[in-house]
C-alpha cells in the first residue's frame, strides 16, 4: 500500500456555462515528482486551484484528503497553514519590493513588540536564496530579476513556508533551457528533502526526465495516471493520452518556396530606454515571402527589444538603421503606421501586452484591426462578430462562446486570441516571440500549421523563440542573436542546437 | 498520421450550458442579476420611497421635479464614467460648471448679447478647459487625479474672479427654458399631454425592437441568450415602468426639454461607447494601456479627447444649471464631481477602469437622485442625508465585487 500524502477523490468544478472539471480522481505519493499533463483548458490549473483552496470547499465537489486527513480549505491560507503551496502559472510577485521582502511577504518575520526583524529576514532570505541556488543579494527588487530568477524567488518563498507539497503551475513556460534545467534540478532536490511536487507542464521531455508518475487529463477528466518507470512509457505514449491518439511528428511538413524580399532589415541600432547602452547594435536581416525565419537568442540578447522597436518603434529609443518592406523603405513611428504596412508583432507576455483580460474575446480578436471593420468610425458589429467567430473555430479556441472574457480562459486558449488578433489584421510580416508558449502539442502542430499556411500564401514570418528545437522544426533560415548583435545565419538543413548554441554564446566569450 | 483535422467539431470541446430547463433559468437570472442589479435595486428604491413617503414622491409634480434637479448631474456622469472607464478620474467639473456657468452668464447678462451666444461661449470656455487637462494628461503624462485637482482650485478661483465675488443674475426668460422648459399641447391635451405619452411609446417601441435585433443577432452566433419568457418579462417591466413615467410627466408639465436634451445625449454616447472605433478604443485603454498601445491605439490622442469631451459636457452642465438658477454664483457646482463619480461607480464602473456603462451611469445618477429627493421629501437632515449617501456609494461597490467573486467561485 503505497503511501499517499495527497488523494483527490472525484473532484467536480463548474463555472457558468463550462464544466472545467468533470470527475478528477488522482493521487499523490508522498516525496515523489507528480506531473499533470492535458490539452490547453483540460482543467489542470483548476484542479490545483481546487487543491490550493483557491477555489474555497463548497464551491466544487468531491473529497480532498492530505496526509490522511479530509481537508476543507476555505481559501489559500488555510492550505499553506496545511503545508500546501501553489506557485500559479502568472507569477505573484510584487516588482518594487526587495527580494527578501517578497519571500516573507504575508509570512513576516516578527521580532519584539510585532515589529519586522530585518536582520532576521536578510539573514533567512540569503539562506533560502542560497537553497534554490540563486546568487543574488536579498535586497535587490524583484523587478529588476529575469523570469528566470523570479520562478526561484517564488520557489524560496514556497520553502519559507514550511511547504510539503509544492504545486508548480507550467514553471518553465517562460524560461530558456539552462534557467529550466536548473529549475527542474532543484525540484529534484527538493524531492530529496522530502518535499512532494505536482508539477504541470507542456514540455514533455521535461516531465519525462523529472517525473515518477504522471496523470493525463482530458475534458475536465482523468484519463490515467503514468508511472514513468515502465518500460513503455515515454513522450509519445503521453501524447497519445492527453489527445486521444498517435501523433506522428511533431512540426508539420514544410516545403519552402521562397520569393522575394519581403522584410529587410538594415543596421538597426536601439538604445535602452532609459540606460545609455545599445539593446540593438546593427542587426540586418531579411525575411522572403513565403519563408519562415527564426531568431534564437540566449535571455538579453535583444530579440524581444529588436522586434517591438521595429514594430513602431515600441521599444527604447532609435538609434539608426533602414527598414524596407517589398523593396520600399519605410520607417514606422508609430504602432498603427507598423500595422499599416503590414507588419504585425505576436508578444511573448500576452497577459501584460497582448489582451484586454477584462473584455471578451470578439473585442479582443478585432482589437488591432478596429480601424479596418469600421466605415466612418462605426465598427461593422456583424462582422466583427462573423470574423470573431471564425477565428474561434479555425484556431479551435476553447470557450463557452466568443463572447467569454478572456480573462477566464486558460493560458493556451488567451495565446491564440493573441495569434488571431494579429491575423485578423492581415499583414504581410508577422513577428511572432514565443510562438507556443503555454500551448499543448496538439495546439502547437496546429499554430505550426496556421504558420505553414500563412507563408504558403506568400507572407513571411519571424519567429523568436527559446526553445531551439522548436526553431530548428519551423524555420528554413535562423538568425542567432547575441548582445544585440546578429552573430550568424543558417540555413536549416546546416543548423542543429550546438550550431546554434555557439553563436547564441559568441559575443559573450568574446567580451569575457 | 497527423493532428490536424481529426478533433472532432468545436461542440465536442467545449461544454455547452446546463440543457435543464431549470438550471437554464438560474444560469440566466444569476447572470442577468449581475448586469441588471442597479436597475433592480433602482426600481426597488423608487417603491420604498413611494411606500414611505406615501406615494408624495410618484406625485407627478416631484417626478417632473427630479429631471429638472438631477438632469446636470446625469450629463456629469456621462463623461464621468468614460473618463473613469478609461481609467482616469475628474475632480475639476464642479469647478468648470461654476466658470462656464458664469463665461455664460457674463456674455448674457453683463454684456447684454443674445442668449445663445452666452451658450457658445460657455461651450467654448468648456472644451478649452477640457483641452488643457487633456494636455497634461495626455501629452505630459501627469496622472488626472493630478491635473484634475489643480484644475478643480484653479478654475474656482478663476469663477471668482471673474464673478468678483458676487452672484450675476438674472438671465433673460429665453435662457431659462433651457433647463425649465416643457414642450406641451403639440397634440392637444386632456388633462395630460398626448405629445409626451407618443414620443415615449414611440421610445419603447423603438427600444424593445432593437432589443429584439440583438437577441436575434446573437442566436445567430449561437451566443447564449435568456429565455424567451425572461426577455418578454423585461421589455414588458421596461416598457410598464417607462409608460409610467411618461404618463406622470404628461399629467404634470409635459414634456422637459432638458429631458430631451438628456435622451439624445445618452443616445449618442452610448452608440459612441459601444459602436465607434474611438469607444472601444477607450475600453482598451482602461482594460489594458500596454496591449492597446501595442496593437496600435492612439492612446495620447485617445485621452486627450476624452479629456476634452469632459470639458464639453461640463460646459452644457454648467449652462443648464445656471439656466436652472437663473443666474451664475461663485459657489456653483460645488460638490458635483463626487455626484458625478458616485453615479458612476454604483452604476459599475470599475476603478481600476476598463469597465463601466453610460446607461448604468445613469441608473446610478438616479439612484442618488431618488434617495436625495425621497429623503428631502421625508425632512430628513442634510447631515443624515450625506451619511446615507456615503453608505449607499460603498455598499453599492461592495454588492458588485461580492458578486464578482461569488461569480468566479462557483
Ligand atoms: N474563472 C473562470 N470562469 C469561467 N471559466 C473558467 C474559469 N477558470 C477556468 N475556466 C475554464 O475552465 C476550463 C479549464 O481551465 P484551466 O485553466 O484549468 O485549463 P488548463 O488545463 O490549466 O489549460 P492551460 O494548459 O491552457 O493552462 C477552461 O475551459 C476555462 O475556460
Ligand atoms: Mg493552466
Amino acid at each position: 500500500m503505497p503511501d499517499y500524502i495527497l488523494e483527490m477523490r472525484s473532484i467536480t468544478k463548474s463555472f457558468p456555462g463550462v464544466k472545467a472539471l468533470a470527475d478528477v480522481t488522482f493521487s499523490a505519493e508522498r516525496g515523489e515528482v507528480h506531473a499533470i499533463c492535458g490539452e490547453n483548458g483540460a482543467g489542470k490549473s483548476t484542479l490545483m486551484k481546487v487543491l490550493s483552496g483557491v477555489y474555497p470547499h463548497g464551491s466544487y465537489g468531491g473529497e480532498i484528503l492530505f496526509e490522511g486527513k479530509t481537508c476543507e480549505f476555505s481559501g489559500i491560507r488555510d492550505s499553506e497553514r496545511a503545508g500546501i503551496v501553489i506557485i500559479h502559472q502568472e507569477l505573484a510577485l510584487v516588482p518594487h519590493l526587495s527580494i527578501a521582502e517578497n519571500i516573507f511577504l504575508g509570512n513576516e518575520r516578527r521580532g519584539r513588540g510585532g515589529l519586522i526583524d530585518w536582520h532576521k529576514t536578510q539573514a533567512e532570505a540569503a539562506e533560502l536564496l542560497n537553497a534554490v541556488g540563486l546568487g543574488e543579494e536579498p535586497t535587490t527588487p524583484v523587478g529588476q530579476l529575469g523570469v528566470g530568477k523570479q520562478q526561484l524567488v517564488e520557489i524560496a518563498k514556497a520553502l519559507a513556508k514550511d511547504v510539503k507539497l509544492l504545486i508548480l503551475d507550467e514553471p518553465t513556460a517562460a524560461l530558456n533551457d539552462n534557467d529550466s534545467a536548473h529549475l527542474l534540478d532543484l525540484v529534484r532536490a527538493l524531492q530529496e528533502r522530502g518535499i512532494t511536487s505536482i508539477i504541470i507542464s507542456h514540455k514533455l521531455n521535461e516531465i519525462e526526465a523529472t517525473a515518477n508518475r504522471t496523470t493525463v487529463i482530458r475534458d475536465g477528466q482523468t484519463v490515467e495516471t503514468l508511472d514513468m518507470v515502465a518500460p513503455d512509457v515515454n513522450v509519445d505514449r503521453i501524447v497519445r493520452s492527453m489527445v486521444g491518439r498517435d501523433l506522428e511528428s511533431f512540426y508539420p511538413e514544410r516545403n519552402p518556396t521562397p520569393g522575394e524580399v519581403v522584410l529587410e532589415v538594415r543596421d538597426w541600432t536601439v538604445r535602452h530606454p532609459q540606460q545609455d547602452r545599445l539593446v540593438v547594435d546593427g542587426a540586418s536581416f531579411e525575411v522572403r515571402a513565403g519563408e519562415v525565419v527564426g531568431i534564437a537568442g540566449l535571455m538579453g540578447a535583444g530579440r524581444t527589444e529588436m522586434a517591438m522597436s521595429l514594430f513602431g518603434r515600441s521599444y527604447g529609443r532609435f538609434v539608426s538603421g533602414r527598414t524596407l518592406i517589398h523593396g520600399k523603405p519605410v520607417a514606422p513611428r508609430t504602432v498603427a503606421e507598423a500595422i499599416g504596412h503590414g507588419l504585425a508583432y505576436v508578444t511573448e507576455d500576452r497577459k501584460q501586452l497582448g489582451l484586454n483580460l477584462l473584455d471578451t474575446i470578439t473585442r479582443n480578436v478585432s482589437g488591432a484591426a478596429l480601424p479596418k471593420l469600421a466605415k466612418w468610425g462605426f465598427v461593422d458589429a456583424n462582422l466583427e462578430a462573423k470574423l470573431a467567430r471564425h477565428s474561434m473555430d479555425s484556431m479551435r479556441i476553447k470557450a463557452p462562446s466568443v463572447q467569454s472574457v478572456v480573462g477566464k480562459l486558460s493560458g493556451g486558449n488567451q495565446q491564440k486570441v493573441v495569434l488571431s488578433k494579429w491575423l485578423l489584421t492581415g499583414p504581410d510580416v508577422l513577428i511572432i516571440d514565443e510562438p507556443t508558449r503555454g500551448i499543448d502539442v496538439g495546439a502547437k502542430f496546429e499554430i505550426y500549421t496556421l504558420i505553414n499556411e500563412f507563408v504558403e500564401s506568400g507572407k513571411a514570418v519571424v519567429v523568436i523563440s527559446s526553445d531551439l528545437l522548436e526553431l530548428l522544426g519551423t524555420c528554413d533560415r535562423i538568425y542567432a542573436l547575441s548582445g544585440g548583435r546578429i552573430t550568424g545565419e543558417l540555413p536549416v538543413a546546416e543548423a542543429n542546437e550546438e550550431k546554434l548554441m555557439t553563436l547564441m554564446t559568441k559575443e559573450k566569450e568574446a567580451i569575457g | 498520421m497527423t493532428v490536424t483535422a481529426s478533433r472532432g467539431p468545436k461542440g465536442a470541446l467545449a461544454q455547452p450550458p446546463e440543457k435543464n430547463g431549470l438550471g437554464e433559468l438560474r444560469l440566466a437570472l444569476t447572470r442577468n442579476l449581475r448586469t441588471s442589479g442597479i436597475y433592480v435595486a433602482l426600481v426597488a428604491l423608487i417603491a420604498l420611497f413611494a411606500l414611505i413617503t406615501g406615494g408624495a414622491s410618484l406625485s407627478a409634480g416631484n417626478v417632473t421635479n427630479i429631471v429638472l434637479q438631477y438632469s446636470y448631474i446625469l450629463v456629469l456622469a456621462i463623461g464621468m464614467v468614460i473618463v473613469i472607464i478609461a481609467g482616469h478620474i475628474d475632480l475639476s467639473v464642479g469647478s468648470v460648471v461654476a466658470l462656464t456657468g458664469a463665461i455664460s452668464a457674463i456674455t448674457v447678462i453683463k454684456y447684454d448679447l443674445p442668449w445663445w451666444v452666452g451658450v457658445l461661449a460657455a461651450l467654448a470656455t468648456g472644451l478649452l478647459i477640457g483641452a488643457w487637462h487633456g494636455f497634461w494628461v495626455a501629452y505630459v503624462g501627469i496622472p488626472a487625479f493630478i491635473v484634475t485637482l489643480a484644475g478643480m482650485l484653479l478654475f474656482r478661483g478663476l469663477t471668482l474672479f471673474v464673478l468678483d465675488n458676487v452672484s450675476l443674475s438674472p438671465f433673460p426668460d429665453e435662457y431659462g427654458v433651457i433647463a425649465s422648459g416643457f414642450i406641451n399641447g403639440w397634440l392637444g391635451g386632456y388633462g395630460y399631454d398626448v405629445f409626451t405619452l407618443v414620443v415615449f411609446a414611440l421610445g419603447v417601441v423603438g427600444f424593445a425592437m432593437s432589443q429584439y435585433r440583438s437577441r436575434k443577432a446573437r442566436m445567430g452566433y449561437h451566443q447564449p441568450v435568456p429565455p424567451l419568457s425572461l426577455f418578454a418579462l423585461k421589455i414588458l417591466a421596461v416598457g410598464v415602468l417607462v409608460m409610467a413615467f411618461a404618463w406622470k410627466l404628461a399629467s404634470a408639465r409635459g414634456l422637459p426639454v432638458v429631458l430631451i436634451m438628456l435622451a439624445v445625449l445618452i443616445m449618442a454616447y452610448t452608440v459612441m461607447m459601444q459602436h465607434t472605433v474611438f469607444g472601444r478604443q477607450i475600453y482598451a485603454i482602461g482594460g489594458n494601456l500596454a496591449a492597446a498601445s501595442l496593437s496600435g491605439v492612439k492612446v495620447r490622442a485617445v485621452n486627450f479627447w476624452i479629456f476634452v469631451n469632459m470639458g464639453l459636457l461640463s460646459a452644457v452642465a454648467g449652462i443648464v444649471f445656471s439656466s436652472r438658477t437663473n443666474g451664475a454664483q461663485p459657489g456653483a457646482g460645488n460638490m458635483f464631481e463626487l455626484d458625478a463619480i458616485a453615479a458612476a461607480f454604483i452604476g459599475g464602473a470599475a476603478v481600476t477602469g476598463g469597465v463601466g456603462k453610460v446607461v448604468g451611469a445613469m441608473a446610478g445618477g438616479l439612484i442618488m437622485a431618488v434617495m436625495s429627493n425621497g429623503m428631502q421629501l421625508m425632512g430628513i437632515d442634510q447631515s443624515l442625508q450625506s451619511v446615507v449617501k456615503g453608505l449607499v456609494l460603498l455598499l453599492a461597490v461592495a454588492f458588485d465585487i461580492w458578486n464578482k467573486r461569488r461569480a468566479g467561485a462557483h
